[in-house]
């Protein structure tokens, strides 16, 4: 039995977990494990509630992607209604889903991880944090609170507020967009894009200092999954998609290993693993079984997943970060770069919806009573893949939930990311602040949301413990 | 019409807060505390219907009396002397919402009334910031039997306006209460699925004049349960019709 490090709490992610890394007798690094540390329930206290309760319901997962719950929840009870919602409905969701998308991204980007990429690794971790990325840099601290700001007062125009929006309803939305509302989104989309593109060009020149971490974050094959946009004439037309579309998972190599997959049968190829170390489950690809069915889902695997994003300047930059590598791109340090791609695309793409001429229509409901069983709603978070299936009796009360969150899909690559990382920079039985912070680095490039992923009664920030051959606590590291 | 109004009615004062009222005979320190401006919390009590004393939020001070008194059912007299603010009350009400909010499963946030509860409101206007008692937690289902209104227990507070609005104004009498203390529950008929009641006319009052989200229409979402204030209307034209 070798020694282990633990480290608990992990800093700057959403939500509360510690990593154990696991020595050999030679103290060099063997294993390491990401724990969740929380559980919440979810899935078993909605059962006997009104379907009609569960977008406002599950959104109360998370506090910062409360908007993807909605989606992936009331898309699930159109299917419990067999309603098809008015056109201007699935605009007016999809605008307020990129909003969410891009303040999520930004958040992770400027807030949880610019601190890494600008003052370094192995910087002061008193100053490595968005207020000594103010002092270093004002202005990129300000476009990230800027680019937030967009995203969450778009959702907050729309929705009424900026957490928990009630306006994601079964059959459609509660409200029409009014012409005034309108006219302030569109006068905002020009700051938004100049603080992207600032960004990226930022982005573009820094990123060859990190050659080490790109190669050894998370850097493995793998396959990846995420929804397209529906493709059955041309296989090569699959756009990003954030809302709705099919399933495809390709392989390490950029094969397609399926393709125009209903999401609604996402349980034919993916089943949950649970491990006793944490309350995250662990999905896997089922034709490969567990635990060789890793797949990844998320902004990396979305750029990678698809033919092109479908926008004019977003597909010039995904060009460029496809460039990057032959075939698919495997690090998961690249998940910092396709996020500003993605963010890129977001405000694109909410433009050209504003300018669709039904945005305005006052259709925005369809009303039913549950006419189905069964009803699965699949969207992209900015995390990934986000499913909610609901079951409800004949007066359409929940009988049975299956959630799977974007940051359960990605368990198994943290895992395994962990313990590469953990390889490369942990050396002996002392933790080394630096290394340590590439540890946690790791985690921040999948930006999980540990409070969604095990829909969980949380308390606990991340913590790393050292563990020697008899398990003896050699040393730990706890970050409150 | 009201038969009282008919006879002659002698006029009584007395204080309120220490001002001087007059009042008719037959009025409730609720009734006149209103016509004054003096504000006393309810939430069972309803116009237009029956006061029952239920939730005991009006409770007052009368000089005089060792008891507190509801207002809502307690009738005036010569030469009472009632205060409605005092910091024995103040303090009893926000014990008695607290203790209302730990009786059943009161989850604001995802509620189809949120934003339009006249507990939640009431919380927020007497200060109501934390629950100081344990909440029950009671296992309480849903029932969504009948074809457009549902009832969610957990959110009931027992005030009976629904049972005495069918009653006394639909005149079906489909809603009752059964058991004791907080085991009470608002039941249909005898105590079957409210879809299957026979003498439910699918009315809807029950649901208009519900204060919190128990009763709803089916389909609401988070917030969305409005309620038509359908009642004051109902009983004028009723008593005009006489």
């Amino acid at each position: 039995m070798g020694k282990q490090i633990v480290i608990d709490p992990v800093t700057r992610i959403e939500g509360h977990s510690k990593i154990t890394i696991f020595l050999d007798d030679k103290g060099e690094v063997q294993d390491a494990q990401f724990h969740v540390t929380q559980f919440r329930g979810f899935e078993k206290f909605a059962e006997g509630r009104p379907f009609t309760e569960m977008p406002a319901l599950t959104a109360r997962t998370c506090g910062i992607c409360p908007v993807s719950h909605l989606m992936a929840g009331a898309k699930a009870c159109d299917a419990l209604m067999a309603v098809q919602i008015p056109r201007t409905a699935t605009h007016l969701r999809r605008i307020m889903n990129l909003a969410q998308i891009v303040q999520s991204h930004a958040l992770s980007f400027f807030h949880l991880s610019s601190p890494d990429l600008l003052l370094g690794m192995d910087s002061d971790p008193a100053k490595r944090n968005i207020f000594g990325v103010l002092e270093q840099q004002p202005q990129m601290a300000r476009d990230g609170v800027a680019l937030r700001k967009f995203g969450q007062q778009i959702i907050e125009m729309l929705g009424g507020k900026r957490i928990h929006p009630a306006w994601v309803v079964a059959g459609g939305v509660a409200e029409p967009l009014t012409a005034e509302k309108r006219e302030k989104i569109v006068a905002m989309i020009p700051d938004a894009m100049a603080i992207i593109q600032r960004t990226l060009d930022w982005y573009k020149d820094t990123f060859e200092q990190f050659r080490t971490e790109i190669r050894t974050f998370g850097n493995f094959p793998s396959m990846f999954m995420g929804l397209v946009t529906p493709h059955e004439e041309d296989e090569h037309n699959a756009l990003l998609e954030h809302y709705d579309g099919v399933l495809r998972f390709v392989d390490a190599s950029g094969n397609i290993v399926l393709d125009n997959v209903d999401p609604t049968r996402y349980l034919d190829h993916i089943a949950e693993a649970v491990e006793p170390f944490s309350y995250l489950k662990s999905p896997y690809f089922k034709s490969l079984g567990y635990p060789n069915g890793i797949y990844r889902v998320g902004p990396l695997a979305r750029l990678n997943i698809i033919d092109r994003p479908g926008t004019p300047k977003a597909d010039q930059e995904w060009t460029e970060f496809r460039a990057l590598r032959r075939g698919v791109l495997l690090s998961s340090f690249h998940q910092h770069y396709a996020r500003l791609v993605e963010i890129l695309y977001g405000i694109e793409k909410i433009e050209q919806l504003l300018n669709e001429p039904d945005i305005l229509s006052k259709h925005v409901r369809a009303f039913a009573k549950p006419n189905k069983h069964e009803g699965v709603g699949v969207s992209e978070a900015p995390r990934g893949t986000l499913m909610h299936h609901y079951k409800i009796d004949d007066n359409g009360l929940i009988t049975w939930v299956n959630m799977i969150i974007a940051t359960g899909h990605n368990n198994l690559a943290m895992n395994r990311g962990v313990a590469q990382v953990a390889k490369h920079y942990v050396k002996g039985s002392k933790l080394k602040e630096g290394a340590l912070n590439r540890v946690e680095a790791l985690i921040r490039c999948f930006d999980p949301c540990l409070s969604c992923s095990t829909h969980a009664l949380g308390q606990m920030p991340m913590r790393i413990e050292l563990l020697g051959p008899g398990n003896e606590l050699l040393d730990h590291v706890q970050r409150a | 019409m009201n038969p009282s109004a008919q006879k002659t009615l002698s006029v009584k004062t007395l204080q309120i807060n220490g001002k001087d009222v007059s009042a008719r005979e037959d009025q409730t320190i609720l009734d006149v505390a209103r016509e004054n401006g003096v504000f006393i919390p309810t939430l069972c009590n309803l116009d237009g219907l029956t006061p029952v004393g239920a939730c005991r939020l009006c409770l007052v001070e009368v000089k005089g009396s060792r008891r507190l008194l509801p207002a809502c059912i307690t009738q005036v007299q010569d030469n009472m002397e009632v205060s409605t603010n005092t910091e024995t009350l103040v303090k009893y009400r926000k014990m008695i919402l607290e203790l209302l909010f730990a009786e059943r499963n009161h989850v604001c946030s995802v509620c189809v009334s949120n934003g339009h509860c006249e507990l939640q409101a009431m919380a927020q206007k007497l200060g109501v910031d934390h629950i100081r008692y344990p909440y029950l937690y009671p296992k309480l289902a849903v029932d969504a039997s009948h074809d457009r209104f549902a009832v969610d227990h957990n959110r009931c507070i027992l005030c009976q306006r629904c049972v005495r609005v069918c009653d006394e104004i639909e005149g079906a009498h489909t809603w009752d209460v059964q058991g004791r203390g907080t085991a009470s529950l608002v039941i249909t008929d005898l105590n079957q699925p409210w879809g299957t009641s026979e003498s439910c006319t699918s009315c809807g009052k029950c649901v208009q004049v519900c204060p919190t989200g128990t009763l709803f229409e089916k389909g609401r979402a988070s917030g969305e349960m409005t309620k038509r204030e359908f009642l004051p209307y109902l009983t004028l034209m009723r008593e005009e019709r006489v």
